[in-house]
């Protein structure tokens, strides 16, 4: 027997066992174990292989910083690689898996790495693998990789849902240690709103693990009544199993819940976590700190751990971590160990002292050695023995487990993830907590406190002191008394000297004091380059662990204080967060709001494909029997628009109304083109510009009254035309009257076009449309028969006689359908945005196809309705630079393929006849593209370098990337109706 | 800043209510010289430090607002609506 | 000392201990003929090529803190010429086939990986523009293929095809572009200068920027002291407002900060760059095992490099959208860089209206890529004078002229580049 369960110790539930596996076997624990104390308790030391090494590995810690025990748990699409079996809360059918060994984990073939390490020190990569060059892809890297990384992934669909939450109050109290108990109890009693979080399953932190008298009782005694009374006030929240990972502006803070990491089965009624972000007036870190490994020769040995760990194996777990257990410390934390071990009846072989003296109790029976080190160990995938040295003397001691005390650093890491660093203390041999400001403080041993009495007390007091800077009555705590506690005080040694073997300042990156050496000596002297040249600090657990002896070693090497040395950067995540969590329930197909038209159920109805356009889904083409694909469909649409008429749902266009006495100068300044004069009853085509002189959006503006105008503008840009009107009118032109409102969802929009409209839609509206009351650009309330309000705009994006009928949107279908029965017998159908699409390019009219971003009123044959004489347009002023006025800028063109039956795509580029593909030889690009019904082959609208003066001649449309290269002829872009009459009929 | 934003209008709001457009400048008169519009619609201050930015509450009373911040701590110094923010070239 | 394979096994034999320093810690001269102000990956390839190509080494890097400490020490380590523009393609092509050769040139490897840069299309529209892009890259002989959806599936099989909100189309692929060991090329480009001559000269900050009564530049006052010289040239993306202030220069340009983030160490299950197009989402994995990945900047202005939880949230939305096998996976850290965002979302390598002052600034997020060519041609740029042919247009008066170069059609307003 080696690491075994105890006979009567420990907080684990004794009454509940639990069964789980770990690569296949079958073990037995208990509720309230974690993974790791579980294995342990069944003699499985050997937990996981080192990254760069492959060595074997067991943990070294029993919490969150652990870089040893990782492991992959559950199975299928629910696996998660890089568990840390230290944390991880056992259930009943845990399956865990070892990770980063082949074929297995007692029999590792990476573990030849371990012989190679000579050449395989820090940065070797960097001088290496560079000949034969081609090699470096094709052989080096993917063998690089398949070696690398940790866990597998499953990289299937999460079977899970997450959630997001904000949570707020006056207290944040991060930790449920002695500090953290008492600084929420604090705060709860004198009334204040208070959270107390802990990312351990059970409250209580160290106090779980430690042993001393806390007023009469155990420690952990103490916490349960802490926590009963916690709990049993209304303004308090605890939770547990959340861990708060960032720290944000404005006192925002991260946190992670693990709601359902530690079921079985999990319920589909909850989410298997739950983001927090917790808005608090004030804060508190009691998050402890961390003991730090000492580094000496085989200190990655399974069975190595820090003291602390091999104490709360035994005190919380009731695990021995060995049958025999030596102790290697530097301070008071080794001799606590070694004395819980003795009342707990495991043998310890020896105290090995770094120190000369202490004052330090030491157990009965137990041998110490001052003055000592450990240089070397033995064992291969568990410690067998410890060689000690003392006055050049080594002895070869038996022993299954090491405990090493190295002395304590407060863990700090939120407080300087916003640009703080922690600043070093000469007395405290530690970083400690910076200023942040009186709104989050440390307190506790996370502020260099180190005994529990201390904690206690500290934690009330500050505790005390914010609530009564927020206001709340103070209230007197009483500090219980602690008896028994021992003296944490310690000695630093960041190095033990005459090691024999690798000595790990970094376990999980096989980083060893060695690679530091290195880097010193190659120039990564800034400890942020020797972090990245050795990659010291970059594991999973962000150097928690051996970033400080790092630091030490370095400051040693160099002959400075570590003050000199500097930390890294503390960056969030505290502790590694799912991306599950983070992203919460905007995944997939909610990974976007969808939004539907008023008429989406009619298109529905009508047999509609939808196709997606930013948010919307939008009705594409209607397919009919015997249709064989959509260009069949579209082709029928746009015919019988021509031919006949169509209907097509236009309400994803956004929609703007505009009121005010300023409207008119107001829009006249947003528009390029005169505005001013339009008259009440008229819409106007509008082109908007950016300040810097190119096309932002354009659209219909109608001017409904003398102050109330209705604006349209295309799907894509509705919600930036928006903010852009409010923008102009509230930073720019104040003074003016003018109000907007969205209406884009209150209308449903249909357009009717074709020369069979007018027939059609007088069916349905009350009003006189005929082309003398109702002219091409009318826009005007009509009445529906039936007494409907509704708007109507003669307004065309087909190029043919056409209506646009608004009506609020709750009638739209009602609407639509009495517009398809009026026309049924003049053979009416409905088209989708394809169709509308083709009839727009044959139309020659342009969408954000053509109005990239890059282009102006000219470029696009519009140069005209740019007006100049106005006072102020946005941006006239920068319309004139050379640049965009340039003559050969690329101008809108229509082309034709000179042999009919050929075809082109968007996308392609254009050549001069007999020009090899160049840079220097594109002359434009091809941006809208589709099959003319109307002329019977492909035609497309250009961008074209001079465009306009090139009507006639021949060019190449060069689609080098779908392998195509096809002749056609440059025309005016519009290729249907170019005089108008059909707007005008 | 990047996490609430108090807005005159309605209060302590998160930042995901927001979007953001740049440094608060005010636009200039329409007649000033080609160099001024130049410097008006490309030049930037650009400091390290206190900062006046637009920002558009969006989700919420559809105000633009001048944030007066100090783009290095991001502390807020104050939150206006940009219909006050002092105006140039006038 | 280089570096071969004899170099390493006999290093090995005698336990390591006679490796030299890849670059010295000099002392700064009183007087050098340039002093480049930012070593960082820009900085330090600038004074790289100036002295191996252009013949001029005696030079100073001038670090405030240390080397590659600024961007090329936090990105997302993508290299690729994917763009559409006249102005930028051959540029970007340009540092691209240095890239190629960079490892063998200074000796150094930087695992360029040319694993492929994918941009998916999730509408008809998008798959139109990246044809379009695509050709343009063809135009210019740069490699560039349109995948169909089918392709995809076969090719990166784990992307989300069947729940999609915004479904997957298309991608336009360069096999070429890939990614780099970021901190690798600093230090390479570090000890390649070192080796020629060029002083590195970390910690020292610039406070001042000398001028004589003609107004030319003369040296910059520094935490060590005056230090003269010929030509002065300012490399400092993310502070290029800040460094070109103490020469009176106001430039088109606002700081923003943008997050990158890693993942824990996995198996290999990513294997190209890929970029999401119904977000900004994008995502590799190095050779460690992390996935390193990026998506939207935070938009507001920022000298601080650090990020918001907002941005932080809606960077996993997407990628959870994107490769739904994300969910169970965890991040393990995040980061800020801090940019130069330009009007126009394109670079400036250009001299300034001062004599003697050379800008290289305006990289937004897309500076890492660039490292080479913008050293190459910032060199070229310093030593001649005149601008390189492939970085003539990046230059700092394009916007009184009007000739942006605005690849996101967005116009001036940095945020949304």
């Amino acid at each position: 027997m080696t690491s075994y369960r105890l006979g009567n110790a420990g907080s684990v539930n004794r009454g509940q066992p639990l069964t789980f596996t770990f690569d296949g076997k079958n073990y037995k624990g208990f509720e309230g174990d974690t993974l790791a104390s579980g294995l342990l308790a069944n003699d499985q030391m050997l937990m996981g292989r080192s990254f760069k090494y492959h060595r074997p590995r067991g943990p070294v810690t029993a919490g969150s910083s652990e870089p040893n025990a990782l492991m992959t748990i559950g199975t299928g699409a629910r696996s998660e690689p890089n568990v840390r079996a230290t944390v991880a809360e056992l259930y009943n059918g845990l399956t865990a898996v070892s990770q980063n060994r082949w074929p297995s984990l007692t029999f590792d073939v990476g573990a030849v790495n371990g012989l190679l390490s000579p050449m395989l020190g820090a940065g070797f990569y960097y001088k290496t693998f560079m000949w034969p060059a081609a090699l470096w892809e094709k052989l080096y890297e993917p063998v690089i990789r398949r070696a690398a990384g940790l866990g597998k992934l499953a990289m299937q669909a999460d079977p899970d849902r997450y959630e997001k939450s904000w949570a707020h109050c006056d207290l944040l109290v991060i930790g449920s240690g002695p500090t953290g108990l008492m600084a929420a109890l604090a705060a709860g009693r004198a009334g204040a709103r208070v959270i107390l979080v802990d990312e351990g399953f059970r409250l209580g932190g160290s106090l779980l693990s430690e042993s001393a008298s806390i007023g009469g009782v155990s420690p952990a005694d103490f916490a349960a009544a802490m926590i009963e009374e916690l709990e049993a006030l209304p303004n308090v929240t605890l939770m547990p199993r959340t861990t708060v990972f960032g720290w944000y502006d404005d006192m925002v803070f991260g946190a992670v819940e693990r709601v359902q990491k530690h079921v079985g089965t999990p319920s589909p009624d909850l989410p298997m976590e739950r983001l927090w972000r917790i808005a608090a007036k004030r804060a508190i870190l009691a998050t402890g700190s961390e003991e730090r490994p000492l580094v000496f020769g085989g200190n990655d040995k399974p069975g190595v751990m820090t003291a602390s760990a091999v104490r709360t194996y035994a005190n919380r777990y009731g695990v021995a971590a060995g049958g025999k257990i030596a102790v290697f410390t530097n301070g008071g934390s080794g001799y606590r160990t070694a004395a819980d071990l003795v009342a707990a009846g495991v043998d310890v072989t020896a105290i090995i002292d770094a120190r000369a003296q202490s004052a330090d109790a030491v157990p009965d029976n137990v041998r110490v050695i001052r003055n000592g080190a450990v240089v070397s160990t033995k064992g291969r995938k568990r410690l067998e023995a410890l060689i000690a040295e003392r006055s050049g003397f080594q002895e070869q001691i038996a022993c299954d487990a090491l405990a090493m005390a190295g002395g304590w650093s407060p863990i700090v890491h939120l407080m300087c993830q916003r640009g703080a660093k922690p600043v070093w203390s000469d007395e405290a041999q530690a970083f400690l907590a910076p200023d942040v400001g009186a709104a989050f403080i440390a307190a506790g041993s996370a502020a260099g406190q180190d005994r529990i009495s201390a904690c206690l007390k500290d934690g009330a007091t500050k505790a005390v002191a914010l609530a009564r800077e927020l206001g709340f009555a103070a209230y007197e705590m009483n500090i219980p008394e602690v008896e028994g506690e021992y003296d944490p005080a310690f000695a630093p040694i960041w190095y033990v000297p005459g090691a024999r073997d690798k000595a790990f300042v970094d376990f999980q990156n096989d980083v060893a004091v060695s690679d530091l050496g290195l880097a010193q000596r190659e120039g990564f002297r800034h400890i942020e380059h020797t972090k990245r040249y050795t990659t010291a600090g970059m594991a999973t657990d962000q150097g928690k662990l051996g970033n400080v002896a790092t630091i030490g070693i370095v400051a040693g090497m160099r002959g400075v204080s570590p003050a000199a040395i500097g930390t890294t950067t503390f960056r969030p995540f505290y502790t590694p967060v799912s991306f599950g969590a983070l992203a919460g329930t905007s995944r997939s197909e909610h990974a976007a709001p969808v939004r539907t038209s008023p008429l989406h159920d009619w298109a529905k109805k009508n047999g509609a494909t939808f196709v997606e356009a930013g948010l919307w889904h939008r009705s594409a083409w209607f397919p009919r029997e015997g249709e064989k694909g959509w260009r069949d469909s579209v082709d029928r649409e746009v015919k019988n628009v021509r031919r006949n008429a169509g209907l097509c749902d236009v309400s994803t266009l956004g929609k703007i109304e505009i009121f005010g006495k300023g409207a008119a100068e107001f829009l006249n300044r947003i528009y390029c083109n005169n505005f001013l004069k339009l008259p009440v009853g008229k819409a106007r085509y509008g082109l908007m510009l950016r300040e810097d002189g190119m096309i932002f959006d354009d659209g219909t503006t109608s001017r409904l009254s003398e102050t109330h105008y209705v604006m349209t503008t295309t799907t894509a840009y509705a919600a930036e035309v928006m903010s852009h009107l409010e923008f102009a009118s509230q930073t720019f032109w104040p003074e003016l009257d003018v109000r907007f409102v969205s209406s884009t969802d209150q209308w449903a929009q249909m357009s009717l076009a074709g020369p069979k409209a007018r027939a059609i839609i007088s069916r349905v509206v009350e009003d006189d449309i005929s082309d003398a009351a109702f002219p091409y650009l009318a826009a005007k309330p009509v009445t529906l028969r039936g007494g409907l309000k509704a708007r109507l705009f003669r307004i065309s994006f087909s190029g043919e006689l056409a209506f646009e009928l608004a009506v609020p949107a709750g009638y739209g279908e009602a609407v639509a359908d009495a517009l398809m029965e009026a026309g049924k017998d003049e053979g009416i159908c409905a088209y989708g945005v394809e169709a509308l699409n083709v009839l727009r390019i044959e139309k020659g009219f342009i969408t954000h196809n053509e109005i990239d971003g890059r282009t102006t009123p000219d470029d696009l044959g519009y140069g005209r309705m740019l007006a100049m004489q106005k006072a102020d347009f946005i941006g006239k002023r920068q319309s004139s630079r050379f640049g965009l006025t340039a003559a050969d800028r690329m101008q809108l063109v229509g082309l034709k393929p000179v042999e009919v039956d050929k075809e082109f795509m968007a996308g392609a580029h254009l050549l001069k006849e007999g020009a090899t593909p160049s840079m220097a030889n594109d002359q434009g690009w091809v941006s809208s593209v589709c099959h003319s019904p109307t002329l019977g082959h492909v035609i497309g609208l250009a961008m074209l370098k001079s465009g306009r003066e090139r009507y006639g001649e021949k060019i190449v449309v060069w689609d080098g990337l779908r392998g195509k290269e096809v002749a056609a002829a440059v025309c005016p872009p519009v290729f249907a109706d170019p005089d108008n009459r059909k707007l005008q009929e | 800043m990047a996490s609430l934003i108090t807005c005159p209008h309605c209060g302590t709001r998160p930042k995901e209510e927001f979007s953001i457009r740049g440094t608060a400048l005010g636009r200039p008169h329409p007649a000033v010289s080609e160099e001024d519009w130049h410097r008006y619609v490309y030049l930037r201050d650009n400091p390290k430090g206190r900062y006046q930015e637009y920002w558009h509450h969006a989700a919420g009373c559809r105000r633009w607002l001048v944030v007066d911040r100090d783009n290095v701590t991001h502390d807020v110094f104050g939150v206006t609506d940009a219909a006050t923010f002092g105006r140039v070239g006038e | 000392m280089r570096y071969s394979a004899y170099s390493i096994i006999k290093q090995a034999l005698s336990g390591n201990r006679l490796w030299t320093p890849a670059w010295r810690e000099p002392e700064p001269k009183p007087h050098y003929d340039v002093i480049i102000v930012g070593g960082g990956g820009h900085g330090l390839s600038t004074a790289y090529y100036l002295a191996k190509e252009f013949g001029i080494t005696n030079i100073a890097v001038l670090e405030k803190g240390y080397i590659g400490s600024g961007n090329v020490g936090r990105n997302t380590t993508i290299i690729r010429s994917n763009y559409l523009l006249e102005g930028n393609i051959p540029f970007y092509e340009f540092s691209l086939k240095l890239w190629e050769g960079l490892e063998q040139d200074f000796n150094y490897n930087a695992m360029v990986s040319q694993r492929g840069v994918m941009m998916l299309a999730h509408s008809d529209g998008q798959r139109d523009a990246y044809a379009r892009r695509g050709n343009a890259m063809r135009m210019h002989g740069v490699d560039a293929e349109l995948l169909d959806r089918k392709q995809l599936q076969t090719l990166m099989p784990y992307l989300n095809y069947d729940h999609a909100r915004f479904p997957i189309l298309a991608g336009l692929l360069q096999k070429r572009g890939g990614t780099v060991r970021h901190d690798a090329v600093a230090w390479g480009y570090a000890r390649g200068a070192d080796m020629r001559g060029v002083d590195i000269i970390q910690h020292c900050e610039v406070n001042a920027i000398r001028r004589d009564e003609q107004g030319r530049v003369t040296g910059v006052e520094t935490n060590k002291g005056f230090i003269g010289c010929n030509k002065l040239a300012l490399a400092t993306a993310g502070h290029s407002s800040e460094t070109a202030r103490m020469a009176g220069l106001e430039l088109p340009i606002e700081t923003h900060v943008l997050q990158a983030f890693v993942s824990e160490g996995i198996k290999p299950v990513v294997d190209h760059v890929i970029v999401y197009g119904a977000g900004h989402f994008y995502i590799s994995q190095s050779d460690k095992g992390g996935l390193v990945f990026g998506a939207d900047i935070d938009y507001y202005s920022s000298y601080a490099q650090r990020g918001n939880l907002a941005t932080v949230e809606h960077t996993m939305e997407e990628g959870v959208s994107l490769i739904p096998g994300l969910s169970r996976g965890k991040v393990l850290r995040a980061w800020g860089g801090v940019m130069d965002m330009s009007m126009d979302g394109s670079p400036i390598i250009d001299r300034t209206p001062i004599d003697n002052l050379y800008l290289n600034a305006g990289w937004c997020y897309g500076g890492f890529k660039a490292t080479p060519a913008s050293g190459f041609c910032f060199a070229h740029l310093i030593a001649k004078n005149e601008s390189h042919h492939v970085s003539r247009f990046l230059r700092l008066d394009r916007f009184e002229r009007g000739h942006m170069i605005d690849e996101a059609g967005k116009g001036p307003q940095p945020n949304i580049h």
